[in-house]
């Protein structure tokens, strides 16, 4: 049987292969599915296990925004569509193979790789990247062995993206509150112990132009036993900018402003006064170097940030340098830049100055047959309910092509037939997604048992023993 | 019928919806449904609509309405308004389908599903 127990389907209509099964991948499939009766989807995941970065990237905390799962899984267990996962496009199989085998191949495999802050020192123990940081707490396979040390008591966050946010509310959440997620238990441990009092989130620009959005800023603001520490010269003349910003800025702006410079009400106060830990937001710096521990010349102990001054005014706005340098000690670094896309494969396309595969509007440029959507497509920017929206136009832009005749759908095309003889053959054994689904309540079982909503497996290999592989 | 059944569906709440291309979907709801609840009940297609199942994590159950509805729909909590700020096509009649529930008051209300964001950005995209 095909997909764990469903019965094969053997239409002769288009048959799509996707690569990712991450909000893309399953937002892709589940839009083809339902536009049209007779195609199939078939599913590539590297992991054994699906979802990508709602997974291994949300935050613990947001178990909310995890919901969309329930979705996902209703589009794997549809009868045109099916789960493979621990198959590694680009090693285990590649794209041109893919392409062999069915009539489209909609590339959807995120944002994998680091952007560098390509400054002296990154390198220095201490320093992480927030990716890393974030897939070690969420149980990232291969960031099992990071066990960042949080000895120290401050925390310097490069970057004020939403990433940012998270991993800043995650060091100072009391760890009462992350019991009850589905945290790694090891990551829980590590925190329970940390040091860290005070995270300091630097950005280049200013208050209007903060990468994150206002719902987390305001969980900063409300996080229980934590007091904001701002610098009022970072908020000169933003009052005065207020009024021709548009809403969403506006709304965000006007939260800073008031966290930073109103006087605290009577009970804000005391709840300011009582808390242990302190997050501040640091606007116009740039790090220039990671500064070695003198005693310990292979730790950090603080980094160089340069001040900059803003040129132009609004989203436009430029950081330039004023030539003035601030030293601050810390012993934790964690730069949160960006992902970035990673080629996978030499025959696609890929402009490796902007990391995405180029395209229009979902179209793999010069690679007919060959299509893409999420942060592939965009970049690595935007909310899933964004990466919904580009998958969908993905989606739209294939069934004009086949509607057009642009993308033939006329010739028998094998499918995961062929593609699962090759695997075979290669020694890779693909998990299906009733697989995933043993996986899964193995983890719902263990997290029940100590009052979490799942505590995850954590390597591959006992990912593929629990499966049956 | 008993006449409880008939009692209970008096008591529904006309909804007109407008969809992504524009198209009017009238339905009912009952009183206490959230207008998300409706969507879900009445299986309207309205794609990616609900994402997060309405806790208020995802702005994906945006919808519009009129100036007049909208004033009488009450009050928006920050943490709705925080969601909204994400939505695209954001206005000044937006709300969150799966923060409104029904009223008798709601009778013959207008809901439209604002256009996605390939309609807005067709022609920038990919440059
Ligand atoms: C730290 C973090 C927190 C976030 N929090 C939120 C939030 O709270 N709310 C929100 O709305 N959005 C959030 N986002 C954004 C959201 O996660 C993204 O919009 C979305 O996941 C992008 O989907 P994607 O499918 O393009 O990429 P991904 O989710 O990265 O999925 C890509 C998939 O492809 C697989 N893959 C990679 N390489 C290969 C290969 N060679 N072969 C086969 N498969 C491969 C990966 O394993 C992965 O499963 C967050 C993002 C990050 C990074
Ligand atoms: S359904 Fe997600 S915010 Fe309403």
């Amino acid at each position: 049987t095909n997909g764990g127990g469903k019965a094969r389907y053997s239409s002769r209509g288009p048959k799509v292969c996707v690569v990712g099964g991450g909000p893309a991948g399953f937002y892709t499939a589940q839009h083809l599915i339902k536009a049209r009766p007779d195609v199939t989807v078939d599913i590539y995941e590297r992991l054994p296990v699906p979802f990508g970065l709602v997974r291994f990237g949300v935050a613990p905390d947001h178990p909310e925004v995890k919901n969309v799962i329930n979705a996902f899984t209703q589009t794997a267990r549809h009868e045109r569509c099916s789960f493979y996962g621990n198959v590694n496009v680009g090693k285990d199989l590649s794209v041109a193979e893919l392409q062999e085998a069915y009539h489209a191949v909609v590339l959807s495999y995120g944002a994998e790789g680091n952007r560098r802050m390509g400054v002296p020192g990154e390198d220095l123990a201490g320093v992480y990247s927030a990716k890393d940081f974030v897939g070690w707490y969420n149980g990232l396979p291969s960031c099992g062995e990071l066990g960042p040390d949080l000895s120290c008591e401050t925390a310097v966050i490069l970057g004020q993206g939403n990433v940012a946010l998270d991993v800043a509310r995650v060091l100072l959440s009391p760890v009462d509150l992350l019991k009850k997620t589905d945290i790694t238990q090891p990551a829980l441990e590590v925190l329970e112990e940390s040091r860290v009092r005070r995270v300091l989130i630097v950005g280049r620009r200013g208050p209007t132009q903060i990468a994150g959005t206002v719902k987390e800023v305001r969980e900063m603001v409300n996080l229980p036993n934590t007091r904001p520490d701002m610098l009022a010269s970072d908020f000169e003349g933003v009052k005065e900018a207020l009024k021709d910003l548009p809403r969403p800025r506006k709304r965000l702006t006007e939260l800073m402003l008031k966290t930073a410079m109103e006087t605290p009400g009577e009970k804000e106060h005391e709840r300011r006064e009582k808390a242990s830990r302190v997050w501040g937001l640091r606007f116009y710096r740039s790090p220039v170097e990671i500064l070695a521990d003198p005693e310990r010349s292979s730790r950090t102990a603080g980094i160089r940030l340069a001040v900059n001054k803003l040129e132009g005014s609004g989203e436009e706005a430029r950081a330039v340098l004023t030539g003035e340098m601030e030293d601050v000690s810390c012993g934790l670094i964690i730069s949160s830049i960006g992902y970035k896309s990673l080629s996978i494969d030499p025959s696609v396309p890929f402009d490796s100055h902007r990391a995405i595969v180029p395209n229009n509007m979902g179209r793999i440029r010069e690679a007919p047959g060959l299509y893409c959507s999420g942060w592939l497509k965009t970049g690595p920017t935007g909310v899933i309910a964004t990466t919904l929206n580009n998958s969908f136009d993905t989606v739209r832009s294939m069934l004009e092509d086949m509607d057009s005749g642009t993308l033939n759908t006329s010739a028998a095309k094998p499918g995961s037939q062929s593609i699962n003889a090759l695997l075979e053959n290669r020694g890779v054994k693909p998990v299906t997604f009733s697989e995933w689904e043993k996986i899964d309540s193995e983890e719902v079982r263990r997290g029940a048992a100590i009052g979490k909503p799942r505590e995850k497996l954590l390597t591959v290999e006992e990912m593929l023993q629990v499966a049956g592989k | 019928f008993s006449s409880g059944h008939l009692l209970r569906s008096d008591n529904k709440v006309t909804v007109h919806f407008f969809n992504r291309d524009g198209e009017k979907i009238t339905v009912k709801g009952s009183p206490g449904d959230s207008l998300l609840d409706i969507v879900i009940n009445e299986d309207l297609d309205f794609d990616g609509f609900g994402a997060c199942e309405g806790t208020l994590a995802c702005s994906t159950c945006h919808l519009i309405f009129e100036e007049e509805t909208y004033k009488s729909l009450g009050p928006v909590t920050d943490e709705e308004m925080d969601m909204l700020d994400l939505a695209y096509g954001l206005s000044d009649t937006s709300r969150l389908g799966c923060q409104i529930c029904l009223t008798k008051r709601m009778e013959g209300m207008v809901a439209r599903v604002p256009e996605s964001v390939a309609d807005i950005r067709q022609s920038q995209d990919g440059s």
